[in-house]
């Protein structure tokens, strides 16, 4: 169980709300402080992404060896080149958008992202992630930090999660980011109409405006009211936003639709948070034509849609999406053609200001004990580049915000050179 | 008493006379209604605990009363089929948690689903729809060769021993199905089951290794699944338990923490045919730890007293004792808690934040339900937050103040305003008497629903919202738009989003 936002909200509740004070003057703030800013979309794979089916290293003959039965056959995956140590690694097939992302120059790929003595939990890992802490991973979440950073007061729409509940990373000190699953449905219904509909509006408008010091929780609960009925009609204008092409009818390419529409209507979001999920594949696996292909269907038809989406209004030199996943797997599938948990995993950036191309180099995956690049008796992906040296390299030259501070230490030297 | 925490969110004390009746219903089920209310005034509050505690003793009736009109509705779609469709299996779950009279019984059902969490659609997706809803919640009696679903096995073991608990989950086929046991053969060993057992469902992270994960991974091998009854339709077979010795790796399994009766870490090797051993041998172990009874016991508090602060280690240690001194009895352990002073002292009255779901069903048992189906809160269920037999992982839903998002929030007061909607002639008919005065109307409401204490501006707020656009006394028509207003108002104000 996690105690962390309950202290939070115990410490800092009075600090959270303050950003959602005054609406009106935050919606002028919110309008003057988009113009032409850059918008980050973290994408997170839930689960533990196999990343060796992910990026596939279809040279070394101990992938096949190991994966008799899921591993990616090498005619087919989309290749990608050679990585600085010469190992030949291709694209998951259903990838077919990301290579053409690729293509342009856009897409950076960064092989055996990680951390030392990774977890094994979805949860611990998820955290240490979220936290960029593998020290003590139940504080403030890196995005959330850097929200933070910002001059307030910060409007409450500086961040816009489309999943239900707040994930660890957007966990700020001061901020509270709004969690908008639908702009459509993200309005106030009433048991009367007319007046009667706007005297309850804006009496629940009153009533959660007001932030009890001696009662945090219930301040707390009144803060989220608040940020939520002040941000209704903004919010609704997304709703009705008409994207340049058709997006896939499930829920990340929905998700990513309304991140497009969001900077459409210049809503003034810096961070939006996007998830998809069902990457924990202990089993079945079935890579080419069953379960992964899907999972990969998936995250390729919702971002090529909105490369293009974005592309096309002319935003993406504005926009960069970072994609991640708690760990990688196991090298060797197990006796259910799946996966367990492993560790290093791979990490992706796209936009129009990346420097596309292959980062990192590939573990060789043969099983002699003394393979640098494996670890846990050579079960695991050792990791090569610190996810957080990723992470500092995005808030330094992407979002000009100090990486050294945010981070809590200094991971700019060895940086990928991403953007 | 009062601790400081405690009045963050309740403010001074409230609590005596039916104050503390509503409480420990609102802890031990989803609410009182006003029936049970009366109902149970009488008796000491010692009394009222027993009597919710011993569930046993109070009839199990409540699905008899689905479908008759004194009581809330169930939407069908052609057969109302709770053992085989899974909205249907929702229906009738949620129909018990607001009539049954084992509402502690529901209750602790919950508890242990988001404990052992565990979601339908995996389980559908391997095995169909029709047996995906029996897996999760058939009940025995209604079903092809009597197999309870998991929740059913919740409910009947939800306050016996926890290592004969944890077997029968380790069993379970939703179970086998949702952390891959089914396919943990011994060429090579899938370590799902084994890491959460000890990750989730025991003793916690900090307390094992991985090394303990790879061998707790060989102990479950062979523990399977087969396919049995008239296999000719789904309705007519089901899925059970079965050991698989001929998939079972027999070989000896050593662990960082003492594994066997004798204190010994190492499952010694042991004929295939009897290798189901192993993991009795490993289970009785981990129910066993201390670890797992001081997690047992903190998320009980949590659930059952207060998310606001933590236990006492004197409370803390006694739940321990007693559980470890009675082989594991889950109900030792809630006995200590529940005859705690932390448990009804003033300050554990509304120290924790509603679930989704008992905020929706509370609702419903203090607005009334007359003409109202359980199929009204599905949807917006799922947009709170908690879709029942659909935890997000196996790691639960995320409870306390993650439950409250901008989104969540807006849903809640939504819920409340599409409640009062339905109730809105109810309402009125009910308002009546308070038809005189703003004062009247919210004193009599704040009889009927139970935020915790109202601060000062927000009362005057309501009040200020009764005399909009109108005259007091006020007509008929005016009377069902404020009574309506105002408990969607009460109902979806932040003060009754604390249980």
């Amino acid at each position: 169980m996690n105690f962390t936002r309950r202290q939070f909200v115990r410490g800092g509740v009075t600090a959270f709300t303050f950003g959602f004070a005054a609406p009106q003057f935050l919606t002028d703030l919110a309008l003057a402080q988009s113009g032409g800013a850059r918008n980050l979309v973290v994408l997170y794979l839930g689960g533990g992404n196999d990343a060796l089916s992910t990026l596939v290293p279809y040279g070394d003959a101990s992938y096949y060896a190991r994966r008799p039965t899921i591993g990616v056959p090498a005619g087919s995956v989309l290749q990608l080149g050679t990585d600085s140590a010469g190992n030949v690694l291709g694209l998951h097939p259903a990838l077919t958008g990301l290579k053409s992302i690729f293509n342009d120059g856009r897409l950076a790929v960064i092989q055996r992202t990680g951390y030392q003595n990774s977890s094994r939990s979805h949860f611990e890992g998820f955290d240490i992630w979220g936290t960029a802490n593998p020290g003590n991973s139940q504080g403030t979440g890196w995005l959330g930090r850097y929200l933070d950073t910002l001059p307030s007061p910060v409007d409450p729409l500086v961040g816009w999660n489309t999943t239900r509940e707040t994930p660890r990373p957007l966990i700020a000190r001061t901020v509270g980011v709004p969690s908008i699953t639908n702009p459509a449905t993200y309005s106030f219904a009433s048991p009367n109409t007319g007046a009667e509909a706007g005297y309850e509006r804006s009496t629940a408008q009153r009533i959660s405006s007001h932030l009890p010091a001696d009662r945090p929780h219930l301040a707390f609960v009144n803060s989220t009211a608040q940020a939520a009925l002040g941000t209704l009609d903004r919010v609704g204008t997304v709703a009705t936003y008409r994207p340049s092409l058709t997006y896939p009818n499930n829920g990340l390419g929905q998700a990513l639709q309304a991140v497009a529409g969001a900077m459409n209507r210049q809503i003034g979001t810096k961070v939006f948070w996007v998830t998809t999920g069902g990457f924990d594949t202990h089993a079945n696996q079935n890579p080419v034509n069953g379960a992964y292909n899907t999972l990969m269907a998936t995250v390729n038809g919702g971002l090529i849609s909105f490369y293009n989406d974005v592309k096309n209004q002319g935003l993406l030199d504005s926009t960069m999406v970072i994609l991640f996943s708690e760990f990688g797997r196991r090298v060797t599938e197990n006796g259910s053609s799946g996966t367990d948990h492993g560790a290093a995993g791979v990490m992706m950036a796209l936009g129009g200001l990346v420097r596309g191309g292959l980062y990192g180099t590939a573990a060789k995956l043969n099983t002699d004990p003394a393979n640098p690049g494996l670890e846990n008796a050579t079960a695991d992906v050792r990791y090569e580049t610190d996810f957080r040296a990723v992470y500092a390299r995005v808030l330094d030259d992407w979002l000009g915000a100090n990486s050294v501070s945010i981070l809590g230490a200094d991971f700019r030297p060895g940086a990928p050179r991403i953007l | 008493m009062t601790h400081a925490i405690g009045q963050g969110v309740a403010g001074p004390s409230t609590t005596g006379g039916s104050g503390m009746l509503d409480h420990v219903f609102r802890r031990m089920g989803f609410g009182a209604s006003a029936e049970e209310l009366a109902t149970f005034a009488r008796l000491p509050q010692v009394g009222v605990i027993g009597y919710l505690l011993n569930y046993d003793r109070a009839p199990d009736d409540v699905d008899a009363k689905i479908n008759n009109a004194a009581y809330i509705g169930v939407t069908t779609r052609g057969l109302f089929s709770p053992n085989s469709v899974i909205n249907d299996a929702r229906q009738r779950w949620l129909f018990r948690m607001v009539h049954s009279q084992r509402p502690m019984q529901e209750k602790l059902a919950l508890f242990w689903h988001n404990h052992f969490a565990t979601a339908y659609t995996k389980v559908a997706g391997a095995f169909g729809q029709e047996h995906g809803t029996k897996m999760m919640d058939g009940k025995a009696s209604e079903v092809a060769g009597q197999r309870r679903g998991q929740i059913q096995l919740f409910r009947d073991m939800a306050t016996g021993r926890f290592d004969e608990l944890l077997i029968e989950v380790a069993k379970d086929p939703a179970m086998l199905v949702w952390l891959d046991g089914r396919l943990n053969v011994r060429a090579r060993p899938q370590e799902n089951f084994g890491r959460e057992l000890m990750e989730l469902f025991t003793t916690g992270v900090g307390h094992y290794t991985e090394d303990d994960v790879y061998a707790a991974a060989r102990v479950f091998t062979g523990w399977n699944l087969r396919l049995s009854g008239d296999r000719t339709t789904a309705l007519t077979s089901y899925y059970e338990y079965v050991y698989s010795a001929a998939q079972h790796d027999p070989t000896a399994k050593t662990f960082t923490f003492p594994v066997m009766p004798d204190g010994s870490r190492t499952i010694p090797a042991r004929a295939a045919a009897d290798g189901e051993q192993d993991g009795v041998d490993l289970i009785r172990a981990l129910a066993r730890r201390p670890q797992t009874a001081d997690r047992l016991a903190r998320r009980f508090f949590a659930f059952f007293v207060s998310e606001l602060t933590a236990p006492s280690d004197a409370l803390v240690t006694g739940m321990r004792e007693a559980y470890l001194n009675s082989d594991t009895s889950i109900k030792a352990m809630l006995v200590r808690l529940f005859t705690s002073s932390e448990f009804l002292e003033d300050a554990s009255e509304f120290a924790r934040y509603s679930w989704p779901i008992e905020y929706a069903v509370r609702a419903v048992k203090e607005t009334g339900w007359a003409g109202l189906s359980v199929d009204a809160a599905m949807t917006p269920l799922v947009n709170m937050g908690l879709q029942l037999y659909e935890p997000p992982d196996v790691n639960g839903w995320a409870l306390g103040p993650e439950w409250f998002s901008t989104s969540s929030m807006l849903s809640r007061m939504n819920f409340a305003a599409a409640l009062m909607a339905n109730q809105r002639f109810n309402l009125q008919k009910a308002s009546e008497a308070a038809r005189t005065s703003p004062e009247a109307l919210l004193d009599l409401q704040l009889k009927r629903f139970t935020p915790a204490p109202l601060p000062d501006n927000t009362r005057t707020a309501l009040l200020d919202y009764l005399r909009q656009g109108v005259t007091w006394p006020v007509t008929d028509a005016q009377l069902a738009s404020k009574a309506s207003g105002l408990a969607r108002l009460i109902v979806g104000s932040s003060e009754y989003q604390f249980n």
